[in-house]
């Protein structure tokens, strides 16, 4: 078996007395995705820092594309590429005095930081901006020009912190083009992400993490399963039946009901979807309580998240409830 | 798409210096290209503050003021003045210091293949570029105020290079205080503040024999003072009437107090370079 692209074993990381990592182990395999989860202070950047030698972790190891981060700093630098929240790009330079200089610093000869410049600004879409100052593009092409940045010498592994937080949906989708693109080429990526939708549609591979600790691994679909088959939503008319809803429904189907007060939801999951729906509708007709809306679905990576993490009686999706 | 790599890291330690320099060089070059991008505020920093603050104290104040001593006192404000504006170099490098800090742009420098120190010293010449920079404006404006060397070329060299030397002190407070309090912006913002007060805790602008005895000690002491005295000699210029041990040793103190700022910040910020990763 290939040597792992990502290799970290009991990572432990302290700041003052706030635990940040706990034993952390985590294993990429090289040229694939791998999405690195978890609410806001969960850990996910530290990982990053440490794994992009800005860090040092005070307990135990890290290797990437084969090299100690530690002890061979320098190896892991040339063949590393960093993006998101922890590497920036100089706002008063144009995109393209950005990528000659970064080019630069990778120690490319001065002809060829121009030439890789220019192929990287056409390639990420910045040909036409490619003089303007930074601080005038907008949030997507920044983190395009950050991406570009980050890609001059192709890495072995790229480390994504982020990439598309308080990006609108179309600089998330651009920005989803570019990663999937990477991909392909064969680098290995790991992102970190709050949007599980994000994970759910890159990663090959997710680890979940909370306070500093791997709760959960496997790929999106074996996270999802993990969460219980399917699923029935209810929408009851009257928020002030909600309640009364969630505690019928718990005792008559003896399963775990999640409330969502703001859209007045109960979501619940089934094993036999008509005998449950039969049920359901039974027990709420018994008891007065109308419904607006009853959909079976198949379980999100939401579910599998709100599962795992526990968070519960959650009353804002997932995608919110991972920032405090 | 084509592939690029990464050269091989060098194993030689010439051909690893040689890596250090151009990395220095290329950082330098971008600090350069800032003020290129943003003509307006170096043509405001080093240029109009100046030649204002020369009109302001040579002239609009400068009737009112006697040498202690004889001599003129726009001879006497030039070399204050110089020293004054490297004062101001603490704040200028503290504020592009913690800027790429805060920002994450050192983050990025740290995590490419590059030299380490280079961030630094990259840093370093391009703000004494700076300095001598403005030191030319300077110049200028005492030439056309009607200051000029009296000593000859090669002491006023000196004169130069002492300022040089204290500028060279003082980047190393300003990348310290950069590295240590870039999450705070109010610090920044607190130190450029004082940059004022305590250039008038000093020489520069009147003689120290006309302060009350308790301030004038404070004065005296002040580095920028024996810098300034010493220059002044060094151009000829007044001294303003001072026979205090200090000021009889000023061009012995204007070396050693730069030194041992050097030798305390200097350490320090190298120090704090390499907390960041911790």
């Amino acid at each position: 078996m290939d040597t792992p692209a990502i290799a970290c074993e009991g990572l432990g990381k302290r700041f003052g007395g706030k635990t940040a990592l706990d034993h952390l182990d985590l294993s990429v395999p090289p040229g694939t995705v791998h999405g690195l989860l978890g609410p806001n202070g969960a850990g996910k950047t530290t990982v990053v820092r440490v794994l992009a030698t800005l860090l040092h972790p005070d307990s135990g190891q890290a290797r990437v594309a084969g090299f100690d981060v530690a002890r061979q700093s320098a190896q892991v630098r040339a063949r590393i590429g960093l993006a998101g929240q922890n590497a920036a790009v100089d706002e008063i330079l144009s995109g393209r005095q950005n990528l000659v200089m970064f080019g630069r610093l990778c120690h490319l000869p001065a002809g060829a930081a121009r030439r890789r410049a220019g192929e990287l600004l056409s390639q990420f879409g910045l040909s036409e901006a490619e003089d303007k100052p930074v601080r005038q593009y907008s949030g997507g092409m920044r983190r395009r020009l950050d991406l570009a940045a980050s890609f001059i010498v192709a890495p072995c592994v790229l480390f994504l912190d982020e990439p598309t937080a308080g990006l609108d949906p179309r600089g998330r989708n651009e920005v989803w083009q570019m990663i999937r693109a990477l991909a392909v080429g064969g680098t290995t990526v790991l992102l970190t992400t709050q949007y599980l939708e994000e994970a759910d549609r890159l990663a090959d591979a997710i680890t979940v993490i909370a306070a500093g600790r791997v709760i959960a691994e496997g790929t999106p679909d074996a996270l999802k399963t993990l969460a219980g088959g399917d699923r029935i939503d209810i929408t009851v008319r009257e928020a002030s039946d909600l309640a009364a809803a969630a505690r019928l429904l718990r005792t008559r189907l003896g399963a775990d009901v999640r409330v969502n007060r703001e859209d007045r939801e109960l979501s619940i999951p089934v094993t036999d979807r008509l005998a449950a729906l039969t049920r359901i509708i039974g027990a709420l007709h018994e008891q007065d309580i109308t419904a607006e809306d009853i959909t079976v679905r198949r379980p999100t990576l939401d579910d599998a998240f709100l599962h795992l993490t526990g968070f519960p009686d959650s009353t804002v999706p997932a995608t919110e409830a991972a920032t405090p | 798409m084509t592939i690029t790599r990464t050269p091989e890291i060098p194993r030689g330690t010439r051909s690893r210096i040689g890596w250090a320099i151009s990395d220095t060089l290329v950082i330098a070059c971008r600090d350069l290209a800032h003020w290129r991008q943003q003509p307006g505020a170096v043509i405001a920093n080093t240029l109009v503050f100046p030649v204002m603050i020369v009109l302001t104290f040579g002239y609009l104040l400068g009737g009112a003021m006697t040498v202690p001593g004889g001599g003129d006192y726009r001879d006497f404000l030039m070399p204050g003045m110089f020293a004054m504006t490297m004062v101001f170099g603490i704040g200028a490098t503290l504020s592009a210091v913690s800027a790429d800090a805060a920002r994450g742009v050192t983050d990025r420098f740290r995590s490419l293949p590059m030299a380490a120190p280079a961030v630094i010293a990259g840093r370093a010449a391009a703000d004494m570029l700076n300095s001598m920079a403005a030191l030319a404006v300077l110049t200028g404006c005492g030439f056309a105020a009607g200051w000029h060397p009296h000593r000859g070329a090669a002491r006023a060299m000196a004169a130069l290079g002492l300022l040089l030397l204290l500028r060279f002190a003082f980047l190393w407070i300003g990348v310290y205080l950069g590295l240590r309090f870039y999450q705070q912006p109010e610090v920044v913002t607190a130190v450029r503040t004082v940059e004022f007060p305590v250039g008038f805790l000093g020489n520069p602008f009147v003689a120290v024999s006309t302060m009350p005895a308790w301030l004038g000690a404070i004065a005296l002491w002040n580095p920028l003072s024996s810098t300034a005295t010493a220059a002044r000699q060094l151009f000829g210029d007044p001294i303003g009437a001072d026979s205090s041990w200090i000021t009889s040793h000023a061009a012995i103190m204007a070396v050693a107090w730069p030194l041992l700022l050097i030798a305390v910040f200097f350490p320090l910020s190298l120090h704090r370079y390499q907390r960041l990763s911790r």
